[in-house]
């Protein structure tokens, strides 16, 4: 019963948030950069405007809308890269061990002893704020559970008979990691990156927020929200409906990786997010 | 043997209880055990013998739960006993050893305090005194150095040595009945023999009655005078153990008689191959219809089928439940 | 138990000094420099011989691996360098951000796990119950709010529209002044302690020994004290050490929120300015502070657990 409450409210969440991203050039009311009206600036939620308006009397909800794509594209993409990165490390260190086992073992070990926000961080320090900046620092930073996941899994399939026989039958290390290793792995895969995704979209958020994500006045619900900062006073709803945003899109991708945890992982428990 | 007997099982049904539905996983199981009487239940596994001794000890979880019959210890019902009055009885009066040794110790605690814990709980003891009992009751069990060996930890103990300590625990407050749920299953079989002989040793000496259960029926023969054979969760046959051997009864006694390896003079002229019962034990929840043991019996009539066969008498004494026994 | 502490401490140096390199290449590919981003921002106005003056007197002109052996020289002696901005020393800087930073840290934590534990045994006792599924949405909930605009929301709530709490700063270390930031940052590390909890309590009931301790007639009272409560907490106490790292990490977004003079803004205002020297130094010492934390958790695990203090 929870199991499917679960993933139907994450499904139903995040479809949400893709159906808003994909179709924000028809759901807006306004274009998310250019109006800005100083005439309207601040004007509290009503008919007009839903969500009202900021400082510069652009309309929040047309805002929000586009903020979908930016918060989706960061999350997608980065965790695909972390995901092929940890993938890759993690299959090729248990298959081929030896001294490249203990450097991506090492490697990992250093990973996870630097917090990942503070790494991404240094990261966009030395690039310059955008989102392709974004993608490199938040693809880079959070691979090392996929890869100790890969490798474990990987390491107690290798003895198995059937990954024993397609050895035997002289298919290429990769050809066996790919087609007899890597799908046995791909449930636990799939949730990791699920649960990473709703990490990267906060992450994408706070960095914006700091200013060292996508710059204003590009509207990432981040940023929207350190623009907002000054205004809570008189105007909060700058404030409520970005946060309302990221904590939908990110509750339903936890929801989804739990819910789908269950269905891929039963095994598996709780404590591993 | 009714009036004087320790304990008394009579009619017992356990059920799985799946929503709202339930399955008699035990259905109309009676045996009684005599004071210092060993008796052995024997059965594969899924029969119904483990959840019948957590059912003895008052600690079946869901879902399973008691569904019905009396079980009487020393003349008092006790399957309905409120949780403060089972637990004076619990490790007490009624003590039970697990088949795994490597998990059934708590990993946190020195081995030494996990007996002691039996005297401060049951007999008021303080610590101290409990501390120091504990290295006698250690000693008891055979342990070597147990002044020292208290102080370890499960984890630096071997699986006989575990086993020896849950032994000790078990009979720390000198219980009348005692629960053998395959206690040296786990073990290498050198260690077997060891441990079975520290079991029939000390509750001798005890005067402790014990219900040994077993997958194995050798086992089972070498150390009981009367024995149990479980079914799907039916007792089907109940006799003294050499009579066992020597005639079964149920055919699925048979059965498991003739899969035992045979050893010395009766294999040279015997069968010279193992026999196997064909088919596995069927699930809880799809017992068959009829005598649970149809499908796979060699002797099967239309009547296995329709009827659930009643408990019979044996003229030479025991109880076998079959439509066409022996 | 000695043995064990050194053996740690052992494990922690190659992964302090492996931070150390990586944070050195990572910021020595930055294409332009210090003194040159000056020059671009518009933030001072050098001219080229400026430049390369300012390039000598902090050794940036010299190779990489020269600059490197000289950093890991200094390290070693530990000396963090000197800030490109202030031209004081980073420690002086870092020195004056410790204290805040670890006030918040702690603070939060302990906010956490004095909920999330007792949240989450609560909800083990009785999984399904109504105690467990309020418990486990409000965890998952928790895990997907983003921490500023939770903090600005207790901000616009408590400091602004009720006037409770002070809305930011430090506040000379007041009590009152840490509260919304440590409820803020703690509310993450809190959710998921809770669900932790759970599933370690949930998974020691149905072990072996804690069914041994109730067939040795105890009550469930003691069993729960005696054998469960232990053995969950080792589990739990693995996840409070990481949950401190991203505590620490995740302090830089909260700290910039409430105008907090910790480790964070100070990490945050070096990035922007390019104050390499600062960014450095304040990434080695989250880091050491973090593997400090873990370290000392090991301890106490072993403490509680033979099985580590063993192996």
């Amino acid at each position: 019963m929870k199991l499917r409450a679960n993933l139907v409210i994450g499904g139903a969440l995040f479809a949400t948030v893709v159906v808003a991203g994909a179709l924000a050039p028809f759901l807006a009311h306004t274009d998310p950069v250019m109006d800005a009206n100083l005439m309207n600036a601040e004007v509290a939620p009503g008919s007009e405007f839903w969500f009202g308006t900021d400082a510069q009397g652009r309309d929040i909800y047309s805002r929000v809308l586009y903020g979908a794509r930016i918060s989706l594209t960061v999350g997608i993409v980065s965790q695909l890269i972390n995901t092929v990165i940890g993938v890759c490390l993690g299959l090729s260190a248990a298959y081929w061990g030896g001294w490249w086992d203990d450097f991506v073992n090492g490697l990992t070990n250093l990973m996870l002893a630097i917090p990942s926000l503070i790494f991404a961080l240094a990261i966009m320090a030395i690039l310059t704020p955008g989102l392709t900046s974004l993608l490199i620092a938040l693809g880079l930073t959070n691979w090392s559970y996929t890869c100790r996941l890969s490798r474990a899994s990987a390491l107690s399939l290798k003895s198995q008979g059937y990954v024993q026989a397609a050895k035997v039958l002289g298919y290429g290390d990769i050809r066996i990691m790919l087609t007899q290793i890597l799908p046995n792995i791909l449930g636990p895969i799939i949730v990791i990156g699920t649960l990473g995704m709703g990490g990267a979209v906060l992450a994408e958020a706070s960095l914006s927020f700091l200013g060292l994500g996508i710059r204003p006045p590009f509207p990432s619900w981040g940023s929207m929200l350190s623009d907002a900062r000054d205004q809570i006073t008189t105007a909060p709803w700058i404030s409520i409906f970005p946060g309302l945003a990221i904590f939908m899109t990110v509750l339903g991708l936890n929801l989804l990786g739990d819910g789908l945890r269950d269905v891929l992982d039963p095994q598996s428990r709780a404590r591993t997010a | 043997m009714s009036g004087e007997a320790l304990l008394k099982v009579d009619n017992l049904r356990l059920d799985l209880v799946v929503g709202s539905r339930r399955f008699g996983a035990v259905k109309d199981v009676s045996f009684s055990i005599g004071r210092g009487e060993t008796f052995g239940l024997v059965g594969e596994s899924g029969c119904g013998k483990s959840i019948t001794a957590l059912a003895l000890i008052g600690l079946l979880r869901a879902p399973l739960a008691f569904g019905g019959g009396r079980i009487l210890f020393k003349g008092r019902e006790i399957q309905n006993l409120p949780g403060s009055e089972m637990r004076k009885l619990r490790g007490n009066a009624i003590s039970m050893i697990f088949q795994e040794p490597m998990t059934a110790l708590n990993p946190l605690s020195p081995v030494g305090r996990q007996i002691a814990e039996m005297f401060v709980l049951h007999k008021g003891a303080t610590w101290h005194e409990a501390e120091r009992k504990a290295v006698e009751a250690l000693a008891n069990v055979r342990v070597p150095a147990p002044d020292r060996r208290v102080k370890d930890y499960p984890h630096q103990l071997s699986g006989g040595m575990r086993q020896r300590v849950m032994i000790a625990i078990a009979l720390a407050c000198r219980p009348d009945l005692l629960l053998a749920d395959e206690p040296t299953t786990a073990l290498d079989v050198t260690v077997q023999a060891e441990i079975l002989e520290l079991i029939r040793d000390l509750s001798a000496a005890q005067g402790t009655a014990v219900l040994m259960i077993s997958h194995d029926l050798g086992l089972i023969a070498n150390m009981c005078a009367r024995v149990g054979v479980m079914y799907a969760g039916r007792l089907v046959e109940e006799r003294a153990a050499q009579e066992v051997f020597r005639a079964p009864s149920h055919p699925y006694t048979g059965g498991l008689v003739a899969s035992l390896p045979l050893l010395g003079a009766r294999a040279s002229h015997g069968r010279s191959r193992l026999k196997e019962i064909s088919g596995v034990v069927p699930a809880v929840t799809a017992f068959p219809e009829g005598c649970r043991f149809n499908p796979r019996c060699q002797a099967r009539t239309e009547i296995c089928i329709a009827e659930d066969p009643e408990e019979t008498a044996l003229p030479r004494g025991g109880r076998v439940r079959c439509h066409h026994h022996a | 138990m000695l043995q064990f502490v050194f053996r740690r401490l052992l494990q922690a140096i190659p992964i302090l000094l492996a931070v150390a390199g990586l944070i050195f290449l990572l910021f020595s590919v930055i294409p332009g420099n210090f003194a040159s981003t000056q020059i671009s921002d518009g933030r001072a106005v050098m001219d080229a011989e400026a430049v390369e003056r300012m390039n000598r007197q902090f050794g940036l002109d010299q190779p990489l691996a020269t600059r490197f052996a000289n950093y890991v020289g200094k390290l070693a002696m530990l000396d963090l360098g000197t800030s490109f901005r202030t031209r004081q020393p980073v420690w002086t800087l870092i020195g004056e951000r410790l204290w805040p930073t670890m006030q918040l840290a702690f603070a939060s934590m302990m906010f956490a796990i004095l909920i999330g534990v007792p949240l989450g045994f609560l909800a083990a006792l009785r999984p399904g119950g109504i105690v467990d599924t309020v418990s486990m949405v409000t965890a998952v909930s928790g895990l997907s709010l983003p921490k500023f605009w939770l903090g600005l929301m207790l901000m616009y709530l408590f400091a602004l529209q009720l006037g409770w709490l002070p809305s930011f700063g430090y506040g000379d270390g007041a009590l009152r002044n840490l509260i919304l930031p440590s409820i803020a940052l703690g509310v993450a590390p809190l959710a998921l302690l809770a669900r932790t909890t759970r599933a370690a309590v949930l998974e020691i009931m149905n072990a072996d020994f804690v069914r041994t301790a109730r067939a040795k007639g105890m009550s469930e009272r003691r069993v729960v004290q005696w054998h469960l409560a232990r053995n969950a907490l080792v589990i739990v106490l693995t996840t409070v050490g990481l949950q401190f790292g991203s505590v620490i990490g995740q302090a830089v977004v909260i700290e910039k929120l409430f105008a907090w003079p910790g480790l964070g803004s100070l990490l945050v205002d070096s990035v922007s300015l390019r104050d390499i020297p600062v960014v450095q130094g304040c990434i080695l010492v989250i880091v050491l502070f973090f593997l400090v934390v873990n370290m000392l958790v090991d301890v106490l695990a072993a403490i509680i657990d033979p099985r580590i203090r063993y192996s």
